[in-house]
C-alpha cells in the first residue's frame, strides 16, 4: 500500500479535488471524440502535403524556366557556312564587326579554329585540321539585358546586307519550347491542385457530418437548452479549425523540408566539389522565397476550407435537425 | 403564457396524435398533466417546447405565434423554459456542475458570474457533494435532480417536466414535488406531467388529462 502522505500522483490531484478554489477549466461543450480527430489530422494533411508538393514543383519549374529562357535568348549565334569562292575568315570579320555596330549586341566573338575544333572533337575526334574541311564558323554574339526582338530584326537585316553567308540563329525554336513546356506544367499543376482543393473539403464535409451525427444527443441537449445554431456551429468549428491547424501545419511543414533537402542535399553530396550536370538538375529544383510563400498560403488556404467546409456542413445538418 | 387552440398532430400519414386540443397556461399556475402510458404526454410537451410542429391549429407562446418564429428566435424562447425530460438528457462527458452550467453557458455568461448560483442550486437539490462528477457515476434520483436543477438554473418562467418521479422512490418523489411547489410559489408557472396518482393527489393542483387524443381540464 502507498503511504498517503507521500504519494507524490496525490499530492499533484489533492489542489484539484478542492472544488471552488480550484482553477477551472470549462470542458469543451462538444467532445473531442466525436469528431473524428487523428484520422482526418492525416487526411488534411496528406492534401496539404500533396497541394503544397505541387505548388512547390510549379514554382520551381517556373523558376527553372524563365532563367534558362533568359540564359537561352541573352545569346544568339550567328553561322557562316563555307561556300565556293567565299573567304571565310573575312566573312567572320565581316560578322562580327556587323554585330558590334548592331543595337543592343553587348560582345561579339568569332570563334577561332581551334574552338570549332574542339566543338567538333566530340564527333570528328581529335587533331582535326578544320582548314581542310567545309566546317560552318560561329560567331558568339551576346546581347545587352535590354536588347529586345526588335534589335536581333534590326542585326539580321544588317547581316543580311553585309554577309549573305551568315544566318543568325537566336535559339527562339528552344526559348518557346521551355516556355510553353513550363506553361503546360504551370497549367498541369492547377488541375492537381483543384483536385486535391476538391478532394479536401469533400473529405471535411464527409468528416462534419459523421461528426454532427455522432454528436447528435449533444445538439439535442444545446438546443433544447436554447443554444443558437451559430453557438453549436462556432463549437464544432473550433475542433475542425484545430484538426486543420494540426494537419496543415505537418503537411506544409513536411513538403517544406522536402524542398529544403532537396535543394541542400546536392550540395552535401558534392561535399564542395564542382557542381556535375546531375546534381545541378536537382539542385535546381530549389524554391525561392515566392515558392516558400505559395505553401504556406496553400496550407493556410486549406485551413481555412476545413474551417468554413465544417461551418456551413454543420449549419446544414442542424437545419435537418430541426 | 402558452395558448393551443385546435391543436392537431400526426406523425406522418398516422391517425391524429392529439385532436381539437384547446388550453392554455396562466402565469404563476400549477398543474398536472395525466393520462395513460402513449396517450400524448410527451408529444403535448414537445410542443410546448416547440420541438414538434403541430399539423394544425394555433400555438401561441409568450404572445408569440409559434409557426412564425426562426431558429434563433425559437433558442430565445426556449431559455424561459425550462424542461425535464423523462431521460433526462444530461450530457456524459460534463460533470454536473458543467450541465446544469450549461444554459447560462450557452446564453455566453461567464463562468465567474454564474458560479455560486449553480453550486447553491447544486446544495438545495442535494447534489452539492456530487458537483464535479460525470453522470455515468449518478444513480438514477442524483440524475434526476441534475436534471431538474438544470431546468431551473435559468429561472424560466414555465416549467415542463415528464415524469419527473418516474425513476425515484416515494420519499425523495415528495422531496422533488416540495421543490417543483416552491419554483410555483416563486412565481414560475410548473406543468408536471405524470401518471402517479399518489403524486397527484399530494397537491391540489388543477389536472389536465389527455385520453383518446383529447384534452379535458379538471379544475
Amino acid at each position: 500500500m502507498t503511504d498517503q502522505a507521500t504519494d507524490p500522483y496525490l499530492d499533484e490531484e489533492q489542489p484539484d479535488a478542492v472544488g471552488p478554489l480550484r482553477r477551472y477549466q470549462p470542458t469543451p461543450i462538444v467532445p473531442g471524440a466525436t469528431v473524428t480527430g487523428a484520422a482526418l489530422v492525416a487526411v488534411v494533411a496528406i492534401m496539404t502535403f500533396l497541394a503544397s508538393l505541387t505548388i512547390g514543383s510549379v514554382s520551381a519549374v517556373r523558376g527553372l524556366a524563365s532563367s534558362w529562357t533568359a540564359d537561352i535568348s541573352r545569346e544568339t549565334t550567328i553561322q557562316i557556312k563555307p561556300a565556293d569562292g567565299l573567304d571565310i575568315e573575312a566573312a567572320l570579320a565581316a560578322a562580327v564587326d556587323t554585330a558590334r555596330r548592331a543595337a543592343g549586341v553587348a560582345a561579339a566573338r568569332a570563334l577561332d579554329p581551334a574552338e570549332t575544333a574542339a566543338l567538333l572533337e566530340p564527333w570528328l575526334g581529335a587533331g582535326l585540321d578544320i582548314a581542310n574541311l567545309p566546317v560552318p564558323r560561329l560567331v558568339v554574339v551576346t546581347l545587352s539585358p535590354a536588347a529586345g526582338p526588335a534589335d536581333i530584326a534590326g542585326l539580321r537585316t544588317a547581316l543580311a546586307g553585309r554577309v549573305p553567308a551568315a544566318t543568325l540563329d537566336d535559339h527562339r525554336q528552344w526559348s518557346d519550347r521551355l516556355t510553353s513546356t513550363a506553361r503546360q506544367v504551370v497549367a498541369v499543376g492547377f488541375a492537381v491542385l483543384a483536385l486535391v482543393g476538391a478532394a479536401t473539403i469533400l473529405s471535411v464535409v464527409f468528416a462534419t457530418r459523421a461528426a454532427v451525427a455522432a454528436g447528435q444527443s449533444v445538439v439535442e441537449v444545446l438546443h433544447l437548452v436554447g443554444a443558437r445554431d451559430s453557438l453549436i456551429a462556432g463549437e464544432f468549428q473550433r475542433h475542425f479549425l484545430a484538426v486543420g491547424l494540426k494537419g496543415g501545419a505537418i503537411g506544409g511543414g513536411a513538403a517544406v523540408l522536402m524542398f529544403f533537402v532537396l535543394a541542400t542535399l546536392p550540395a552535401w553530396l558534392r561535399g564542395g566539389a564542382p557542381a556535375d550536370p546531375a546534381a545541378t538538375l536537382i539542385g535546381a529544383m530549389t524554391l525561392d522565397l515566392r515558392g516558400y510563400g505559395g505553401i504556406f498560403g496553400v496550407s493556410v488556404l486549406v485551413v481555412l476550407v476545413t474551417a468554413a467546409t465544417s461551418r456551413l456542413t454543420v449549419y446544414r445538418t442542424l437545419r435537418r435537425l430541426r | 403564457m402558452v395558448r393551443f387552440e385546435n391543436v392537431g398532430l400526426r406523425y406522418g400519414m398516422g391517425p391524429e396524435v392529439l385532436k381539437d386540443v384547446t388550453f392554455g397556461i396562466p402565469p404563476r399556475s400549477f398543474q398536472f398533466l395525466t393520462g395513460a402510458s402513449g396517450a400524448g404526454k410527451t408529444t403535448l410537451l414537445k410542443l410546448m417546447f416547440l420541438s414538434l410542429k403541430p399539423t394544425r391549429g394555433l400555438i401561441n407562446i409568450f404572445g408569440r405565434d409559434a409557426a412564425g418564429l426562426g431558429p434563433d428566435e425559437v433558442a430565445v424562447i426556449r431559455r424561459r423554459i425550462g424542461i425535464v425530460f423523462q431521460d433526462f438528457r444530461l450530457l456524459d462527458h460534463l460533470t454536473t456542475y458543467e450541465n446544469v452550467a450549461l444554459p447560462l453557458r450557452v446564453q455566453g455568461r461567464e463562468e465567474a458570474s454564474y458560479r455560486s448560483e449553480v453550486s447553491e442550486l447544486l446544495q438545495w437539490v442535494g447534489l452539492g457533494e456530487r458537483m464535479h462528477v460525470l453522470p455515468p457515476v449518478l444513480s438514477g434520483g442524483e440524475k434526476q435532480r441534475a436534471a431538474i436543477a438544470r431546468a431551473l438554473i435559468g429561472r424560466p418562467d414555465i416549467l415542463l417536466a415528464d415524469e419527473p418521479t418516474g425513476n425515484v422512490d416515494p420519499r425523495l418523489a415528495r422531496r422533488l414535488l416540495r421543490l417543483f411547489v416552491e419554483m410555483h410559489k416563486s412565481g414560475t408557472s410548473v406543468l408536471i406531467a405524470t401518471h402517479d396518482i399518489a403524486l397527484m393527489d399530494q397537491f391540489d393542483a388543477r389536472r389536465l388529462v389527455i385520453s383518446d387524443g383529447r384534452l379535458r381540464t379538471y379544475d
